[in-house]
């Protein structure tokens, strides 16, 4: 059984369908990659995983347990195995950088305090951000921010991590700073599901690339078969005008 | 003039003092009283206000039908309906407990707007971040959400208490010795108009200002980092 699994998963915007039956899956330990033009739906997938729009049809299998976030409690079950870094970074303003990551293990999953605390510091040591667990979010650059929200995200200790255009919003210097953390990660056997524009970065991590037009997915596979031999017209003129850059 | 030197000394006499320091002491009890008061229910009243869901529809209603019907009603209206409702259900609650009743209803429609507005400032991705974590609602609005909004909801709701203890004068409408019922009490004793009401002008505001004062304070306290940089003094080139 995989990982993750999106079963046929609707999603709609008042009287607009955004997501018009979306399936995909992926096994533990594998990255899947979400692209195509903007509006096509890839971060309302994410969205729709955690609980954040809600869905009108469709089912999502997260670690051998279905849910159709009909629930309040099932909602709250994906977002306790899942955790979504967002392309604005969103860390809390009024927390400093350890607070950020120490609020929801602490008062959410109540785990131990010391744990937490420990753990906290080796994840601000992986992204590299040591020295700034007192600074406020505006006191840090963008991918300085992005990195703490990376952190904060893998202090739950999701299941699944959902990475959503995590370097878009970042000067250019900045985002190779960012993409080396989520290599580490994906060294480490995270499984991920992220949207991403940075297309030679999605073919070195991603296992699985799926390309979205529409709220429709119009073809997947592995990097190689998208980019290199794509079977649709949509996907063979969306990969030749992104790539040739 | 002359009348006004003359009445000095004895309108500035133990017996007058006390009294003008009594009502005062009122008027600013009034005020605190009702709109501290009336600032938590106002909390409570936008938190009903917010809550999400179809079965929450009437209850909606009801703090939206609240907020709009008491801020187009005139304050004095508001004190003479608690008045004669209160005295219709208990014959012998004291005039302090009307007067504090109907500042309160009145500073919650008024401050619920102000909280509300600052709640709205708060981007929504704060509240998405939080959500994602499992955060509930009110520890969303507690720990994210209330942190952030306090500098944009202070300056107001402090500068609608300094402008209220002004308005509590109307409430010597039904009788209580608050300070403008005592200044006509004392005209009336044939002390100068201009002397008598000159001396409660100073009195609200030697109340009102410190307010002034602890607004700024706490608006600069309060504010984050970010907002801090922001106050600092600009100059214009």
């Amino acid at each position: 059984m995989p990982h993750l699994a999106v079963k046929d998963v609707r999603a709609k915007y008042g009287s607009l369908e955004v997501l018009k039956g979306i399936s995909f899956s992926i096994e533990k330990g594998e990255i899947a990659a979400l692209v195509g033009p903007s509006g096509s739906g890839k971060s309302t997938v994410l969205r729709a995983l955690m609980g954040l729009t809600p869905i009108t049809g469709g089912a999502v299998d997260i670690a051998g347990e279905t849910m159709n976030y009909s629930s309040a409690k099932e909602v709250r079950a994906a977002r306790d195995r899942m955790a979504v870094v967002f392309q604005q970074y969103n860390l809390f303003q009024n927390m400093t950088v350890m607070q950020n990551l120490t609020l929801a293990p602490l008062k959410i999953k109540k785990w131990n305090k010391s744990e937490v605390m420990s753990e906290a510091r080796r994840l601000l040591g992986l992204v590299g951000l040591s020295d700034k667990a007192d600074a406020f979010s505006d006191q840090l650059s963008g991918g300085q921010q992005q990195r703490v929200a990376l952190a904060r995200a893998l202090a739950l200790k999701p299941q699944i991590l959902l990475l959503d255009e995590v370097t878009s919003a970042l000067d250019p210097e900045l985002v190779n700073e960012v993409l080396d953390a989520i290599r580490k990660l994906a060294n480490e056997g995270m499984t991920m599901v992220i949207v991403s524009h940075e297309m030679a970065f999605v073919r070195e991590v991603a296992d699985k690339v799926v390309f979205m037009d529409a709220g429709q997915i119009i073809e997947a596979g592995t990097p190689t078969e998208l980019f290199d031999t794509p079977r649709t017209d949509r996907a063979r003129d969306f990969f030749s005008k992104i790539l040739r850059h | 003039m002359e009348r006004i030197l003359e009445q000095m000394p004895r309108f500035f006499s133990g017996p007058n003092l006390i009294l003008l320091l009594e009502s005062a002491g009122l008027t600013l009890a009034m005020t605190v009283a009702g709109c501290l008061i009336g600032f938590g229910l106002a909390f409570v009243l936008v938190f009903l206000r917010q809550t999400p869901g179809l079965w929450a529809l009437p209850l909606r209603f009801v703090c939206i039908l609240y907020v709009e019907v008491f801020r187009r009603i005139p304050f004095i209206v508001v004190i003479y309906l608690v008045l004669f409702f209160i005295q219709t259900v208990t014959p012998n609650a004291s005039l302090f407990t009307i007067a504090v009743i109907a500042i309160c209803l009145y500073a919650v429609a008024y401050t619920a707007d102000i909280i509300r507005g600052g709640l709205e400032s708060v981007p929504l991705a704060q509240i998405e971040a939080a959500q994602a974590m499992n955060l509930s609602r009110l520890q969303t609005n507690l720990r994210i959400v209330l942190p952030q909004a306090w500098p944009v909801i202070i300056p107001p709701a402090i500068a609608f208490a300094v402008s209220f203890i002004k308005d509590t004068a109307l409430v010597s409408q039904v009788g209580v010795f608050e300070l403008t019922f005592r200044g006509k009490e004392l005209n009336n004793q044939g002390y100068s108009g201009i002397l008598v009401f000159g001396t409660i002008a100073l009195c609200y505001f030697l109340m009102s200002f410190p307010l002034s004062m602890l607004g700024q304070y706490l608006e600069k306290r309060l504010a984050t980092p970010r907002g801090q940089r922001r106050s600092r003094k600009i100059w214009f080139t």
